[in-house]
């Protein structure tokens, strides 16, 4: 177990102590690559690298300032090019350490960018319609991308426990990541969730606790374990390692660009659930233009909720930059997060790059993972219902460009929430085996 | 009425790293300005300019977050527990 000190530090005349740092691993030794300091996006107040998430002066979200490598963007191009195909070829712009690949990971990412034209005409898109198709990770979901940057965090640290607070798919990306890398693991999940995350979450032996609640009183309660005895040591990978983990999701906005031939697109959409992935996108983005390893242009962004959990669409709809929080209910478990803690953020960035915030209902989202698997050959979990289903909305209500580049994403697998579409879907026919009972049925 | 108030490890510099200390009040506002008197600076990191609870501050009164309740006007009956906690967790 890491222990902590603390010591002084002086700031606006007034003197605080310092951030927690593990004795282990002084923020001044800690070596994260580019990371080069904590940064509060709220206030600009910057703190060393360590394991902490919120700014002791105003509790704004604690992000990673980097040191990036500019000036020679061909050179850094073909270096990411030459590198493993996974997220480690974008080391040198993530707070992982140089030699990242060497370590045992389930290196995550890189995972494919499909050219989706069938969906396109079933849809009326007249530009090209492309589905990042993150169920292709190894746990499958884009949890994996976010968990393999916080491990490295972790090791960094000193901390031995992996835990988190998860609606299913990060449980299981945490306990595999942990199996790999050596280090315990205890996770939180609501007790409700679909028996293939339970039991994903569950199998790689570390200790899945069930809290009876919502994801909300999970987040609440690993906040509170965080500050106790209890939680001592412990590295939270969405909680004290928040501000390394939700870098993982730049990587998805890196591989977007370089598998469209080093070229933004011109629309994304992306769920929501806290929102820092669509951030973080954003983030990438932003950071792939200033290295210039891709042209600047402008691009749109746009956020899909489940209409049973849209605290987000609702503030963008209604015109407002606060969000105010609600109580989830929709099949849609993996975006269920009624105070998602980075809504603000996106509405900032939706209205910014002229793009958008929107939800569909549940019949909606089944639809939409129908229509996906029927066209595409991908089986999406609720999740990519969600942002199939709001890309078809935003085309009818003329938000979104159907002659443009788009890119939706999908960041899980249907094999996980199969009670969304179980009830709707399963054999044509059931039959004895023979050719007079197949005709019968009208199959022949 | 007497409360007790959870410190999040962030504003323990001002509880003397005590992670949990007793408060008076009704409402949740007295409760914190209570805070205040005793713990000075503490107000000021849970409440803006303008007398508000930060955006990225959850507090709960018992169970329940006071932003389905009534805010900082939310009833703090004797002997409730009452948690102070970064927004910024959780999800991805």
């Amino acid at each position: 177990m890491a222990r902590y000190v603390t010591g002084k530090m002086r700031r606006k005349g007034l003197a605080f102590m310092a951030v927690q740092t593990p004795e282990k691993s002084t923020g001044a030794s800690v070596s994260l690559g580019p990371a080069a300091a904590l940064s509060c996006r709220e206030c600009g107040e910057r703190f060393p690298l360590g394991p902490i998430f919120a700014c002791e002066a105003c509790f704004g979200p604690l992000e990673i300032a980097y040191n990036l490598p500019t000036g020679d963007p061909e050179g850094l191009r073909k270096q990411i090019e030459a590198g493993p195909k996974n997220i480690w070829r974008y080391a040198p712009l993530l707070p992982v350490p140089a030699d990242v690949a060497s370590k045992p990971s389930t290196n995550p990412g890189y995972t494919q960018l499909v050219k989706a034209d069938r969906l396109a005409r079933e849809l009326g898109v007249t530009g090209s319609l492309h589905i990042k198709d993150d169920s292709g990770n190894p746990t499958h979901s884009f949890k994996d991308r976010v968990v393999a940057i916080a491990v490295e965090a972790a090791r960094a640290f000193g901390f031995t426990t992996l835990s988190c607070s998860s609606t299913g798919n990060l449980a299981g990306a945490v306990g595999a990541a942990a199996a790999r890398a050596g280090f315990r693991s205890c996770v939180f999940i609501p007790h409700d969730l679909e028996q293939g995350k339970v039991v994903m979450a569950a199998v790689y032996g570390g200790e899945l606790v069930g809290i009876e609640g919502n994801y909300d009183d999970v987040n609440r309660f690993c906040s509170e374990l965080i500050g106790d005895p209890l939680g001592e040591g412990w590295g939270f990978v969405n909680v004290n390692l928040r501000p390394y983990y939700g870098e993982g999701s730049k990587t998805l906005a890196y591989e977007i660009c370089e598998q469209l031939g080093w070229e933004l697109p011109d629309q994304l959409v992306i769920p929501i659930a806290s929102g820092s992935q669509l951030t973080k996108i954003d983030k990438g983005l932003k950071e792939l233009i200033a290295l210039g390893l891709v042209e600047d242009k402008p691009y749109r962004i746009f956020g899909a909720q489940a209409a049973g959990c849209s605290p987000v669409s609702r503030a963008f709809q209604e015109g407002h930059d606060v969000v105010r929080p609600v109580k989830p209910d929709t099949i849609a478990k993996s975006l269920a997060i009624g105070n998602p803690a980075d809504g603000p953020y996106v509405l900032d960035i939706a209205r910014r790059t002229g793009g958008a915030v929107d939800d569909v209902d549940d019949a909606q989202i089944v639809d939409a993972i129908k229509l996906l698997a029927r066209t595409e050959g991908i089986f999406a979990e609720t999740a990519g219902g969600v942002t199939v289903g709001v890309t078809r909305k935003l085309i009818e209500k003329g938000l979104l460009d159907p002659s443009l580049t788009t890119v939706v994403l999908n960041t899980g697998d249907g094999l996980k929430t199969l009670d969304a579409v179980a009830p709707t879907t399963g054999p044509t026919a059931t039959i004895r085996p023979s050719l007079d009972a197949f005709r019968d049925a009208g199959l022949g | 009425m007497s409360v007790n108030v959870r410190i999040p490890t962030i504003l323990r510099t001002y509880t003397g790293g005590k992670s949990e200390v007793p408060a008076e009040g009704t409402t949740l506002a007295e409760v914190l300005a209570d805070l205040e008197r005793n713990h000075g600076g503490i107000g000021p990191r849970v409440l803006d300019d303008a007398g508000k609870l930060r955006r990225f501050v959850n507090v709960y009164v018992n169970d329940d977050d006071v932003r389905f309740a009534e805010g900082l006007e939310t009833a703090t009956p004797d002997g409730a527990g009452v948690s102070i906690i970064p927004a910024v967790a959780g999800g991805c």
